[in-house]
């Protein structure tokens, strides 16, 4: 165990660049005492090769929420994102947290807040700087400020610009999962 | 007193559910060819600034922008290069900043007067104490940006949306948005893409 956490400290260090960025970042995970289970690999999309996560149709209830560890009110509301994911996965229902972080910032800022949070919802990191192109895609009434939430299933689809409570947000995926 | 909030809440989302939040959002605030109103807001001199006051002013350039969001901070430079172009001809910046203080500390008047000093803005930087301005306008995020034209029926509403086509690198912009459209309007000419949308912070209540 304890050689398998070493490894992970390691690869850490591998993949991160400034000496002094390796260090935090190694810090804070020993600090959470973070297993090896945690994944450091993001998965990184443009908006083309995002776009999949949109239009499954597989009978399953997707809750798509576009968040990034510098907003605020997205990391007030993630708890409520986790608890419905952890509370319906039994019932056809799947939470992605899709975030919207400076990509030079993944290392430092995005992939330790995951550690330390312990997210269990599967997290990918959206960078695509033409995002007049690929909002208007994600919903035609998207102003583009975030938290924004999309829930879908198969072709029902319902688009959210605002934030959630637990029960605002549970109330909106009962519409769905019947 | 949770059973009230629970009922308000209902209610809430009983009335939200013939329209989405972003639809109500969105439709409140102008939209392009719309008369914007004037306003008059504290200034980080201390003084009070309208449009008005801009007598040779052919129009605006009208950002709500702020010190504590990422992708507000990572135009700051652009939003002074636009004043330095376009303040001579006609169009300065007017930047207010829209959030409230008390949720967003790092945006208070005092911490407004230090960012502008400390990046030596050349336009005034307001602060929307009343937060009436911006739903007014329709901002939903920092940076927003609003392009008037003094005309004589008023302050006519030309563009609105994002600076330009890439907030993380501006050596790697394809499209100023903002300049093309205050081009257009120096020549005369109709601004080619009148809204663009972009990624923001959310406007603190």
């Amino acid at each position: 165990m304890k050689i398998l956490k070493l490894l992970f400290v390691v690869s850490l260090l591998v993949s991160c660049n400034s000496n002094k960025k390796n260090e935090e970042v190694s810090q804070k995970v020993e600090d959470v005492n973070t297993t090896v289970s945690v994944s450091t690999d993001l998965e990184v999309y443009d908006f083309d090769g995002f776009e999949k996560y949109l239009t499954k149709n597989d009978g399953k209830t997707y809750v798509v929420n576009f968040w990034a560890t510098w907003c605020a009110p997205c990391v007030k509301e993630l708890p409520y994102f986790e608890k419905l994911n952890q509370e319906y996965k039994n019932k056809n229902v799947e939470v992605l947290l899709v975030s919207l972080d400076f990509p030079h910032l993944y290392d430092t800022k995005l992939k330790p807040f995951i550690a330390e949070n312990k997210l269990q919802s599967k997290v990918v990191a959206l960078n695509d700087v033409d995002m007049n192109t690929w909002i208007p895609k994600v919903n035609e009434d998207w102003s583009g400020s975030i938290p924004a939430t999309v829930i879908y299933r198969n072709d029902e689809s319902k688009f959210y610009e605002q934030s959630f409570t637990y029960e605002s947000l549970e109330n909106e995926l009962k519409q769905f999962v019947k | 007193m949770k059973t009230i909030k629970i009922l308000s809440l209902l209610a809430l989302i009983i009335g939200m559910s013939a329209f989405t939040v972003a639809k109500i959002a969105v439709d409140d605030g102008y939209k392009v060819g719309d008369i914007a109103d004037d306003f008059k807001l504290m200034n980080v001199d201390g003084k009070m600034v309208s449009l008005a006051d801009y007598k040779n002013a052919k129009g605006y350039i009208v950002t709500f922008t702020c010190n504590t969001c990422p992708y507000a901070v990572g135009y700051e430079d652009r939003i002074i290069a636009l004043d330095k172009k376009y303040a001579s001809k006609g169009y300065p910046v007017i930047a207010i900043m829209p959030n409230n203080p008390d949720v967003q500390p790092g945006d208070s008047m005092e911490k407004m007067k230090e960012r502008a000093q400390n990046k030596g803005f050349t336009f005034p930087y307001l602060m929307d104490t009343n937060q009436t301005v911006y739903p007014k306008y329709g901002a939903t995020k920092t940076p927003h940006v609003f392009v008037l034209q003094k005309t004589s029926k008023g302050n006519v509403v030309k563009y609105i949306g994002a600076i330009d086509d890439n907030y993380q690198d501006a050596s790697a912009v394809k499209t100023k948005y903002v300049e093309n459209a205050v081009d257009a309007l120096l020549k005369g000419s109709e601004v080619p893409e009148k809204e663009t949308r972009a990624i923001g912070c959310t406007i603190k209540v």
